[in-house]
């Protein structure tokens, strides 16, 4: 970019999808956290430069902005890896003994729970009830339920993925 | 937009082309194919069993047959579950290659197939849905359109009594009348506090406002719990229409609806069942040249349990972080937008549709003294039946276990059931015949709740279930009071000191000391309840504890720091299998030798105990 043209009007910065979302909505403070959702459900986690522009749109400070994102557990910053593994544990998933998967897990990811491989193959969260208490033990992979799960079940999930290029 | 006259008209008519969803002496050609379509049986493809019935129905040219999709049948154990009107026969764990077969065999030539048909838990084969023991104890008012109709087809909801209570309250009613009937009917909050419906509406309409709001809370946090969703996965519109009974009851135009975004089905349906009734003039101004206005949003939660609790759910409405407010002003005169607010819970909403059609009267002949009407239960846990059940308030928790429920799995032994999810307690074997209602529940520690019931087996530590428990909390606790924020991970550090075999002489006493003031000094009811699964077990488990404490051993086999797997030398065969299935390699032995577990690898993850064919191996 030519320095001496730049009027630093910002708009070379902004994210036309980011517009797109913020378009939707009326700027009226209440819709924040259904902006947050979408940009969620857009990008998989809420990044810098989503808070900034939600930030002007509807003349919120970033700092309470940050503030809502950390609260609510759906909400992430930190992208999520390519295959996004969260097994229940909701009292049905634990009682049947969902721990013990989300222990192998971690053993063999090498990874908490709310991280990312840094390979950012894997990321591994630990969610409350899916509703699927019919199947328990379950857990997701990006989405995909694995009902009645062992932790065998488990370790041929991650041979399937970790085998893959 | 349709006119008052055409709904009626669509009522009629369609009323008359479903009743083989209700009649098995239907008078049709046609036949219906119900598919679950709940969270439940999508888990497990009942969506590609919905495609591969369509697709096969189109391939062999078959006419007369339509493939529909519902909400829950209740009975999620069994899923998928397909029923086949109006012969109401039904098959149960049906996989996408069993479509052909029922289409084959029971479509076109009329026999039925056999392997298909669920068995019970006597072993014997059923045929129909209400043969089943799982069913004959339920009552259901709230779920009565759950597996009836296509919950995404508002004229399926329309034939079936949909929105006549609206057209009854908007033209033969007083808004004063319908809080009447809801007060006589005994209903009470199904949301867990129990508080009196009719008596909340008569406070919020007394409220001096010129703007009013009625809130749904489907904010269904509690694990385990999955009464709400399946009402709004299954009949979306009874509670829509409930929420404008509401409003015209109390005087208010708008309203939101919270539901929690891990409900994607929920949500998609809800927002459908709105923007049919929108295009209908059901919902809008002037409804049906009433006079009376109202419009509806749904606002998404975004993963906080704390949220459920009301004042914290307004606040996230509001867009801010869910921190609950100081009570009171209460919502009913300070609510959403600092405006008088109605908030009633799902459960709560799905009752009153059938209150204003059948009367006060008999919505009160169900139940108990205090305790009117029915509640519905998640069933979860180490109990054959998994699902969800409706049944009178008043039944006891042993008919709900072992009748409904079908009893404990794999021969073990009922150990507790937890009522009310992280809030609530435990009941014991001693307490099963206690009747379910508000204040039974209470009197032995426990809560309704908002119907998570979830049982466990003698396998089950109750110190590690606190720990569990506690463990929800510390992370949900919104942070805003310090009793709750700091008090709960005391708890929880305390527990997880006892599970590590770290546990001294007096950490039950501080346990119950802290639980005192964490219940006096907190908030709101996150902060209240949250001592109550510690104080429970410790009430009826106390020996648990001691065990845990004195001896450093856990009964149950579930604290790993308390355990050590061991292969007993007499009854191992030495065929290897605990060696092959050994994740971490930790077992070595050469065939039929006796074999030994290094201690520093093992990470104790029972594999081998189950696979041992020998019962050798002991954790």
């Amino acid at each position: 970019m030519e320095n001496k043209k730049c009027e630093g009007c910002s708009e070379c910065n902004k994210d036309p999808d980011m517009e797109k979302i913020l378009s939707e909505y009326k700027q009226e403070k209440d819709n924040l956290i259904q902006i947050l959702n979408e940009v969620q459900e857009h990008y998989g986690y809420i990044p810098e430069h989503a808070q900034k522009a939600i930030s002007e749109y509807l003349s919120i400070p970033m700092a309470e902005i940050y503030g809502v994102v950390t609260f609510y557990s759906r909400f992430t910053l930190k992208p999520k890896g390519k295959y996004h593994i969260a097994v229940c544990l909701g009292t049905a998933c634990f009682v049947k003994g969902s721990e013990k998967i989300l222990d192998r897990v971690k053993e063999r990811l090498k990874i908490d729970v709310g991280e990312t491989t840094k390979d950012g193959k894997f990321s591994l969260e630990a969610t409350r009830c899916i509703g699927a208490c019919g199947l328990a033990p379950v857990f997701t992979v990006n989405g995909e339920v694995y009902g009645k799960a062992t932790v065998k079940m488990m370790d041929e999930v991650l041979d399937k993925f970790i085998a893959e290029n | 937009m349709k006119t008052l006259d055409e709904i009626r008209k669509i009522r009629e008519t369609k009323r008359k082309e479903l009743d083989l969803r209700v009649n098995t002496a239907a008078d049709t050609r046609e036949k219906h194919i119900l598919v679950c379509h709940g969270t439940g049986c999508t888990s497990s493809k009942s969506p590609l069993i919905i495609d591969t019935f369509r697709k096969i129905l189109a391939e062999k040219n078959i006419e007369n047959v339509r493939v529909i999709q519902t909400g829950c049948f209740g009975l999620c154990a069994k899923g998928p579950i397909v029923i086949i009107r109006p012969e109401d026969i039904f098959y149960a764990m049906v996989k996408p290659e069993d479509c052909e077969e029922i289409i084959e065999k029971h479509i076109q030539k009329g026999e039925i197939v056999e392997r298909l048909l669920c068995k019970d838990i006597d072993n014997t084969t059923v045929k129909k849905l209400d043969e089943l023991n799982f069913y004959k104890k339920q009552k259901r008012i709230a779920l009565k359109n759950c597996g009836v109709i296509d919950p995404e087809n508002i004229d399926e909801y329309i034939a079936f009594d949909g929105y006549k209570a609206l057209e009854k309250v908007l033209f033969s009613m007083t808004p004063d009348e319908v809080i009447e009937t809801v007060s006589e009917s005994g209903l009470r909050g199904r949301g867990g506090a129990g508080f009196p419906t009719g008596k909340k509406w008569a406070l919020t309409r007394a409220a001096k406002g010129d703007q009013k709001y009625v809130v749904c809370n489907a904010d269904e946090g509690d694990p385990g719990a999955f009464m709400d969703r399946s009402i709004l996965e299954g009949d979306p519109h009874c509670v829509l229409e409930a929420m404008m009974i509401a409003g015209f009851a109390i005087g208010a135009n708008h309203g939101y609806i919270y539901v929690r975004a891990e409900y994607p089905i929920a949500v998609q349906r809800f927002q459908k069942a709105i923007d049919d009734a929108k295009k209908y003039g059901i919902l809008g101004k002037n409804i049906w040249n009433s006079g009376f206005d109202f419009e509806c949003e749904v606002r998404l939660g975004a993963g906080a349990f704390v949220c459920g609790e009301e004042t914290a759910l307004l606040e996230s409405i509001e867009g801010r972080r869910g921190q609950p407010r100081l009570k009171p002003p209460y919502p009913a005169n300070e609510g959403l937008f600092g405006k008088p607010t109605l908030i009633n819970n799902v459960e709560t909403y799905a009752n009153i549709t059938k209150i204003i059609l059948n009367g006060a009267e008999w919505y009160s002949s169900i139940g108990t003294e205090g305790s009117k009407g029915t509640k519905v239960f998640a069933l979860g846990g180490n109990v054959n039946n998994i699902g969800l059940v409706e049944v009178p308030m008043g039944v006891t928790l042993r008919e709900i276990v072992f009748d409904i429920g079908g009893g404990i799995p794999n021969g073990r032994k009922f150990k507790a059931a937890q009522t009310g999810g992280p809030s609530g307690g435990c009941i014991t074997e001693e307490h099963l015949d206690t009747p379910i209602d508000y204040e039974s529940l209470k009197a032995i520690g426990s809560m309704m709740g908002s119907g998570g019931l979830i049982i466990m087996d003698d396998s089950k530590c109750m110190v590690n279930l606190a720990k569990f428990y506690l463990g929800f909390t510390v992370d949900e606790s919104c942070g805003k009071c310090t009793p709750c924020r700091i008090g709960t991970k005391r708890l929880l550090e305390i527990l997880e000191k006892i599970t590590d075999g770290k546990g001294e002489d007096g950490d039950i006493e501080k346990l119950e000391r802290l639980c005192a003031n964490i219940q006096k000094a907190s908030v709101c009811g996150l902060g209240q309840t949250a001592p109550n699964p510690v104080l429970s077990t410790i009430k009826y488990f106390r020996e648990e504890y001691r065990e845990h404490i004195d001896h450093k051993e856990c009964r149950a086999g579930e604290c790993k720091a308390l355990m050590k797997v061991t292969i007993d030398p007499e009854l191992c065969k030495g065929c290897g299998l605990c060696k092959r299935n050994c994740p971490v390699d930790a077992i070595s032995g050469e065939i039929k030798q006796t074999h030994v577990i290094d201690q520093d690898k093992c990470i104790k993850c029972g594999t081998c105990i189950s696979k041992c064919p020998f019962h050798a191996i002991k954790g």
